[in-house]
């Protein structure tokens, strides 16, 4: 039995701020951060987007491309690192808004950047399983980088919402194979009350990312007796421009291969919702046949891989919703440092 | 006072080491030079380290790593003076064995600083200049070298392509030594459009914070032949201070302590500048080696800019000048650097650099210091 993506979205804030923007107010050298970390510009919610209102967007949009019933949805997973309630689901509130309830089941999850790719692996198991017909899973976030911080300039936002199913005449894409590596690797972590996350530097690099991230693409490969030139696209977890480059160059594939799927330069880091919505932009050009990698990362550290197929059936859908290119590149509005730190609540208000 | 050799060498290869904590990676470098010397007991020991409390929140490091090597209950000693940490256990180890109070003592040196962030490391490296009035005026050592980088510049002509062409050498050299934390080739160009640190320094022109220790086994010189290899001699050590602020000093543009103290080892050694085959410098920014190249009385003041740039002191040239990589390459873990400079120097006169080796030579000098110059310790070491 073929189990698979039935519909897909993604849904990313209009507003950006440029690297140079953030660079002016703390006195930093823009074409060092922009060169270093292969980043233009960073996306900014607006005041009232969160984790769910972008959630719910990049649902509708998955709905549109699947068209199913929303009640026939069995299970939705939100995953985040910036829940907007430490206590209070995002998913119900999600689940509620399309349609789904009260016959689903739902969670929330938090692996720092891969809380996405883990809704999308149980939802797809529970399908596979036959326990539920479809799952969504979803990668969302509202990220945080302190203030003058090098996250500063990739913190980002948006979401991509995938939903599984086994209905053979709904894929859009099949998962081949999946394979997850995870060790106990403190990179980047957030502790309740604290606003900001703290990193472990040049950590965050060698012995977290690139070790997690080809130790998963290497697993996936050896059990699925691939190789990099068996797929026409990959996308990386995107902490910046550069890591999912040099990640690709260590593990043999392309520029071509991840160049559709890395958004980062123009959206920033969304965590979560990093390479899913990576993904979602290939969806939107790949062609029947045409076989995908994916890989997310999460600090902690852990990485879930994935092996898709594409079917004739995303050239019908993949026009129901808006695609994910055209999103980042039209009706974008770009803010100044005052705008984004009112919009990223970093102004001290009255009665605060 | 005794004749004093060395005759055991041990250093693993730097950079972020993730893995590793302080005492293993000291262990291993302490564990590589007894194996080398062919020794399983010492009588003493000196381990420099210059902030192992800040960079790994450990002190009273001489007791753990004499503990760790298993060599219970002997005279240990932590030596600290900033980035001259290692060359001054080498002193101090030298004058054990030299005043016949210890026969097989082991210098060695660590650091492990990429445990802290970037800001942390650099607070820690900026203890080492004069907090009262640098530090607590914001200057760090980027800062303070390359306000001796201006005054060289203004005094003497020093051009832009003279420094990067240090960084450029260093990088060369670098390439041939396994041990070295960066293998990697830089142009001229590089150098010169690389990230602003201090102007006119760029992150090119500075040595990284590096995860790193070294070791080596010194004896009494009549003693060598009981051992596997053959020794080389330490025929000088000259070890001298300057004012710890830069700003006390008449003139920015030279290094008056490093001048000192290479006189004492000199005349000591009864050598001269031009009997000087080879040398391992303190090139924590590339106008260091510029500076220190004068001091050490390889070029006249203000020619050491125009030397480095016209090849002089490339491997095949009159003064070669770190063949290791110096600490712009082989990486700068502050407290094994000295060390790790005379673990250059024995490979170089044993004849055992491997693609690095230097056809001649006999006579190798080796230069750290502390700050910005205000400890400098000189080494001279011959074939014996």
């Amino acid at each position: 039995m073929a189990v698979g993506i039935v519909g897909y979205g993604a849904h990313l804030p209009r507003r950006r701020i440029k690297v140079e923007e953030i660079a002016k107010v703390w006195g930093a050298d823009a074409p060092s951060y922009k060169k270093g970390l292969e980043l233009l510009q960073k996306s900014v919610p607006a005041l009232d987007e969160d984790t769910i209102t972008l959630s719910v967007e990049a649902a509708r949009n998955a709905l549109a491309r699947a068209e199913i019933d929303p009640k026939e949805i069995g299970a939705i997973y939100v995953g985040s690192e910036s829940h907007p309630y430490a206590v209070k689901p995002s998913g119900a509130t999600v689940a509620e808004a399309i349609g789904a309830v009260p016959d689903c089941h739902c969670a929330d999850f938090e692996f720092a950047c891969k809380a996405g790719s883990e809704g999308m692996f149980v939802a797809y198991g529970l399908v596979k399983a036959g326990l539920i017909k479809y799952g969504m899973g979803i990668g969302a976030d509202t990220s945080q980088g302190a203030p003058g911080d090098a996250l500063e300039y990739s913190a980002a936002a948006g979401a991509a919402a995938f939903i599984m199913g086994a209905d053979e005449r709904k894929i859009i894409a099949t998962v081949d194979e999946t394979f997850s590596f995870m060790t106990d690797t403190p990179d980047f972590w957030r502790r309740e009350h604290q606003f900001y996350p703290s990193h472990g530097g040049r950590f965050t690099g060698e012995p977290a990312y690139f070790r997690t991230v080809t130790g998963a693409v290497k697993g996936i490969l050896e059990k699925s007796g691939m190789k990099p030139t068996d797929f026409k696209y990959a996308v990386f977890h995107q902490p910046n421009g550069k890591f999912p480059k040099r990640a690709a160059k260590m593990l043999g594939f392309t520029f071509e291969q991840i160049d559709i799927g890395r958004v980062v330069p123009w959206l920033g880091n969304t965590y979560s919702g990093a390479s899913p919505i990576g993904l979602t932009a290939i969806l939107d050009v790949a062609n029947p046949g045409d076989r995908i990698l994916m890989c997310s990362y999460g600090s902690g550290a852990g990485s879930d891989a994935f092996i898709y197929t594409v079917r004739d059936r995303v050239r019908e859908v993949r026009d129901r919703a808006p695609r994910t290119r055209w999103q980042l590149d039209e009706n974008v509005m770009y803010v100044e440092y005052g705008e984004y730190a009112k919009l990223r609540r970093k102004i001290r208000m009255a009665g605060e | 006072m005794r004749d004093v050799a060395v005759i055991g060498v041990g250093m693993q290869k730097w950079g972020e080491l993730w893995e590793k904590s302080t005492r293993d990676i000291f262990v291993e470098s302490a564990l590589l030079a007894m194996d080398d010397a062919g020794v399983d007991r010492l009588d003493a020991m000196y381990v420099g380290s210059m902030s192992p409390g800040i960079f790994a929140s450990q002190e009273h490091l001489e007791s753990l790593m004499a503990d760790y090597l298993g060599q219970k209950h002997i005279p240990a000693t932590r030596v600290e003076s900033a980035c001259a940490s290692g060359g001054l256990a080498f002193r101090l180890a030298w004058l054990a064995v030299s005043s016949g109070i210890s026969d097989v003592v082991l210098a060695g040196g660590v650091e492990k600083m990429t445990d802290v962030s970037g800001g942390q490391a650099t607070h820690a490296l900026a203890t080492a200049a004069d907090m009262k009035w640098e530090g607590m005026s914001g200057v760090t050592f980027p800062g303070l070298y390359a306000m001796m980088a201006v005054a060289h510049m203004a005094k003497y002509g020093t051009t832009r392509r003279q420094l990067a062409s240090v960084a450029v050498k260093n990088h060369d050299n670098g390439l041939l030594n396994p041990r070295a934390q960066f293998h990697l080739k830089i142009s001229i160009d590089d150098v010169i459009n690389s990230v602003k640190v201090a102007d006119p320094l760029n992150i090119l022109d500075c040595s990284p914070i590096t995860d790193g220790a070294a070791a080596v086994i010194l004896c009494p010189a009549d003693h060598v032949k009981k051992f596997k290899k053959p020794g080389v001699k330490v025929i000088g050590s000259g070890h001298a201070t300057d004012t710890i602020a830069l700003h006390d000093r008449a003139d920015l543009a030279a290094l008056k302590g490093v001048g000192e103290a290479a006189a004492r080892a000199y005349k000591m050694a009864g050598k001269k500048p031009e009997q000087i085959d080879f040398a391992e410098v303190h090139d924590c920014f590339t106008i260091a080696e510029v500076i220190v190249s004068e001091a050490l009385g390889f070029f006249p003041a203000g020619k050491g800019g125009p030397g480095a740039e016209a090849g002089e002191t490339a491997r095949g040239g009159r003064i070669p000048i770190n063949t290791s990589g110096g600490l712009k390459s082989k990486g700068h873990p502050v407290g094994a650097t000295g060390i790790a400079q005379i673990v250059e120097l024995t490979e170089q006169l044993r004849g055992e650099a491997g693609e690095r080796q230097l056809k001649k030579a006999r006579v190798g000098l080796a230069q750290n210091m502390g700050g910005s110059g205000g400890t400098a310790l000189v080494h001279i070491l011959e074939v014996m």
